[in-house]
């Protein structure tokens, strides 16, 4: 182990209820200048720098109100090879930032780029101007241009923020979030850590999106293979190796697509340090310590655990839940999740957050002095997708829970083995809606955009996705979430939206309702009306579907408490609702956020009016 | 990759006939749920929030060999790159084979206008010209290319021309032994509704070309090959070639690379 870095060493920092009491009243302009990670450091004289880097972990103790940030290239050299970064203030991941509920801040953004860039205040509810997604009531920020971004913030909890532009945000810029309650924390800790998760390239985006393009595969190395033929027909019979083989060439779809990027070329890094450079948090044992998971990679759902310890969540996207005990949770982008653990021993223990398609891991240490590492478990089994995430019904008999969400399509169908795969060049026969609303949701036909249609999506909520079932492990699911408080619009909906996601995996093409984005008319919303959005995912992959501006409220059977969200991940084959309430008009970007399926399409613009 | 300007402003050119009919295909769906004021929605600066509508540029090399057989060696080419977005392309191809006189046979080029139709196959419409030391013809085209099921290549095209009609039927299959060693068995078939003398071509089956090629992609984009490559002529085509003393069925070892950009 080399020097430890000063950062580790920093002593414990309460931050109760009562400590956090009489600070608001502190509004100071203050600059953020994180040290390069990578040695890149920008000192811009006479201005005060962050006492922690964005590779610590650690937030500034302070809420701020004002802050200087500069977007700019950063030299990194994460892998061994130097590449150029985009970063905030010298520094890739960005600074992280502390907010508090209730005051107003102001954001000055510097683009020191040579082309546009912007920053998009992930799970912020700003007016529409304040979002800064380009070309949506925001004109983003040319080079060499100040924009000052100023909103009052009506909210609490762990967010993130990041480029809207190109593909900054797989380049580096993107930064932890914090925002103070105004009431205080609910649940007592000792210490914390923003645990910013992300994956890092040194490869091209605009090549990646060009080779996914030409062959969709091209990052899939564990295909399966004359070699696993012969070892499933040694496990499962010849006939049921070939029957199953059958099935998917049927549809020209691969159970092995799990990711579209891999680790094939990416470094999955926490806080922007890769499993080597080992992130380390230090702690007491007895200590309470809230972990602020945030899921700001690209393209990767991640599998976070750590052996040894128990997690107990108690906040999604920004909002506090009911204390759920874990053992694991999955995270996908842009979704953040706090967590508290109370090590009773000295450990080390490792922060261990694999890639869904288990082509790698990022990890780091909690440790009670700098310079130690606990082991490393092996990744799990990848997982293999099922005909249930081909849209074909539950495979399982009588494995769904029924629940009160109007999503629910009213029990999975069992016993699906025998159903004719031709059927999936036939319309999708999408189980209609038992609520009462009309839902003019129509399924897509298959076509240059539509690979699939699923034919049964059930209710997966209450599964803990795909790798993580049966693990012997307490996997958080959908379901366990429960708000702290029941939801402030108590109205039902006064109509639903229904939408597909669709794609073909062959051409690389993502949408909704079988268009992309600059084929498809705009979501229209009246301004405080309520709606209901149905998603159906009739593709094979996860899409984790953000809604800027507005709250997700996911309809997950807690009632009145059903958790807020910005983030949802919607698994293939799945069919889940969740309401809106259109309370702040304007424009806004409603997408998945694996980048590249954005940018490819799976994008609409909402507009509320 | 977003091609060079150059090849831009060519398929431009080729794009301006579709866009109207592509443009009436996309505003014809109204999205659900647009119950309220319909209207377009103005992007700050025109800036569309997303690109989702670019151009790619690709070219792949899928025959790049050296044959050798009982007399002696060839080097044969196969090749296409296409130039376009998601729906619209600009596409071609190129295949010839050079034998060790150094005379340029079996020269096909094409120059395509490529529109994606369903989930997996593409049509094809252009114009192909054969050039090569023989006699200069030219054809026009239309043919389908894409994934059949099964994750079969399969291209097959009709050409018209005054001498008459072709056709031309390409498969191949990737057999994955392991994620990097790839073994592809790959036919090609052409056949005439007319001879050709001067080509040697003849009609019905004229010829058929077909390999089998164990490769290692060693990247994807770079792989290196070794297989047997076996060349028959047929019917007409057969007897023309040996009135002319040449091999009707000849078997090769072949060695080559797979690359694309």
């Amino acid at each position: 182990m080399g020097p430890v870095p000063s950062f580790l060493l920093g002593g414990s920092k309460s931050m109760s209820t009562r400590s956090l009491a009489g600070r608001g009243a502190v509004t100071r302009r203050r600059f953020v200048a994180g040290t390069g990670l990578w040695g890149a450091a920008l000192a811009a004289s006479g201005r005060r720098a962050f006492a922690c880097t964005p590779a610590s972990g650690r937030p500034d103790p302070m809420p701020g109100t004002r802050f200087d940030l500069s977007i700019g290239p950063v030299p990194v050299n994460v892998t061994g090879a130097r590449r150029r970064a985009v970063g905030v203030n010298g520094s890739t991941p960005a600074p992280i930032l502390r907010w508090r509920e209730g005051d107003t801040v102001e954001l000055n953004v510097t683009n020191r780029l040579r082309e546009p860039s912007s920053i998009h205040w992930h799970g912020i509810r700003t007016p529409a101007d304040m979002d800064g997604v380009p070309g949506l009531s925001f004109g983003g920020i040319a080079p060499g241009e100040t924009f000052t971004y100023r909103f009052r913030l009506r909210q609490s909890g762990t967010y993130w923020y990041h480029s809207h532009s190109g593909f900054q945000e797989q380049t580096g810029l993107y930064g932890g979030l914090i925002i103070d309650p105004k009431a205080g924390y609910a649940q007592r800790f000792d210490r914390e850590y923003v645990m910013l998760l992300s994956d890092w390239t040194d490869v091209d985006p605009r090549d990646i999106v060009s080779n996914l393009k030409f062959q969709s595969d091209y990052y899939n190395f564990r295909q399966r293979t004359v070699g696993t033929f012969f070892r499933d027909a040694h496990r499962q019979g010849l006939g049921e190796t070939i029957r199953d083989r059958l099935r998917w060439g049927a549809m020209n779809m691969a159970p092995t697509d799990i990711l579209d990027v891999s680790g094939i070329i990416y470094t999955y890094l926490i806080n922007g340090q890769s499993p080597a450079a080992n992130w380390t948090g230090l702690f007491r044992p007895g200590e309470r310590i809230r972990l602020r998971f945030i899921n700001g990679s690209s393209m990767t759902l991640f599998d976070v655990r750590i052996p040894g310890l128990t997690m107990t969540v108690v906040q999604a996207d920004g909002n506090d839940v009911e204390p759920v005990p874990v053992d694991e949770f999955r995270i996908g982008p842009a979704e953040t999740y706090d967590v508290i653990v109370q090590p009773a021993a000295d450990g080390p223990y490792t922060v261990f957050a694999q890639a869904e398609d288990r082509t790698g891991y990022a990890r780091g240490t909690l440790a009670t002095r700098p310079g130690l590492a606990g082991p490393v478990p092996p990744m799990d089994p990848r997982p293999l997708r099922t005909m249930t995430d081909m849209g074909m019904g539950a495979m399982t008999h009588g494995g769904m829970p029924k629940r009160d969400s109007p999503a629910a399509p009213g029990g999975g169908a069992a016993g699906m083995e025998g159903m004719a795969m031709d059927g999936m060049d036939m319309p999708g026969m999408a189980a209609a809606p038992p609520s009462p609303l009309s839902s003019s949701g129509t399924a897509p036909k298959p076509g240059v955009e539509v690979q699939s249609v699923a034919m049964m999506p059930i209710d997966r909520l209450a599964e803990p996705g795909a790798g993580l079932e049966h693990n012997g492990r307490r996997v958080l699911t959908y379901a366990d979430l429960r708000a702290t408080i029941p939801g402030v619009d108590p109205r039902p909906p006064s109509r639903e939206i229904t939408l597909h996601l669709t794609g073909n995996m062959e051409r690389f093409i993502w949408g909704f309702d079988g268009k992309k984005f600059s084929e498809a008319e705009p979501i229209r919303l009246n301004l405080g009306e309520r709606v209901r959005f149905v998603l159906i995912n009739d593709t094979m992959m996860e899409h984790p579907i953000h809604l800027h501006g507005l709250w997700s409220e996911l309809e997950n059977g807690q009632g009145a408490y059903r958790p807020y969200k910005h983030t949802i991940i919607v698994k293939p084959g799945e069919r889940l609702s969740y309401l809106v309430t259109a309370d702040e008009p304007g424009l806004w970007a409603y997408h998945c956020h694996l980048l590249y399926h954005m940018e490819v399409g799976m994008f609409r613009t909402v507009v509320v009016s | 990759m977003i091609g060079p300007r150059t090849g831009r402003a060519i398929a431009a050119a080729m794009l301006a006939a579709t866009t109207a009919v592509a443009g009436q295909a996309h505003s014809s769906g109204m999205n659900q749920g647009a119950a309220l004021q319909a209207g377009p929605v103005a992007y700050v600066n025109g800036m569309p929030p997303v690109m989702d509508h670019n151009a790619y540029l690709h070219a792949l090399l899928d025959e790049f060999e050296a044959r050798y057989g009982a007399d002696g060696g060839q080097f044969r080419y196969d090749g296409q790159a296409w130039y376009g977005t998601d729906y619209d392309k600009l596409w071609l191809k190129s295949e010839g084979t050079v034998g060790t006189d150094g005379r340029f046979g079996d020269g096909d080029h094409e120059v395509l206008y490529d529109r994606a139709i369903s989930r997996y196959f593409d049509v094809q419409t252009g114009v192909r010209v054969d050039i090569d030391n023989g006699p200069t013809r030219a054809w026009g085209a239309v043919g389908v290319e894409g994934l059949a099921l099964y994750f079969f290549n399969l291209e097959a095209t009709a050409y018209f021309s005054d001498r008459g009609v072709a056709g031309r039927v390409q498969g191949s299959y990737d057999l994955l032994l392991t994620n990097r060693l790839i073994l592809q068995p790959q036919v090609e078939l052409n056949v005439y509704s007319a001879s050709d003398r001067a080509r040697g071509t003849g009609s019905g089956l004229s010829d058929i070309d077909t390999g089998l090629r164990l490769r290692y992609e060693w990247r994807r984009k770079f792989a290196p090959y070794i297989g047997v490559a076996y060349h028959g002529t047929f019917d007409q085509a057969a007897s023309m070639a040996r009135g002319q003393g040449a091999r009707v069925h000849d078997l090769n070892f072949t060695f080559g690379i797979r690359t694309w950009f």
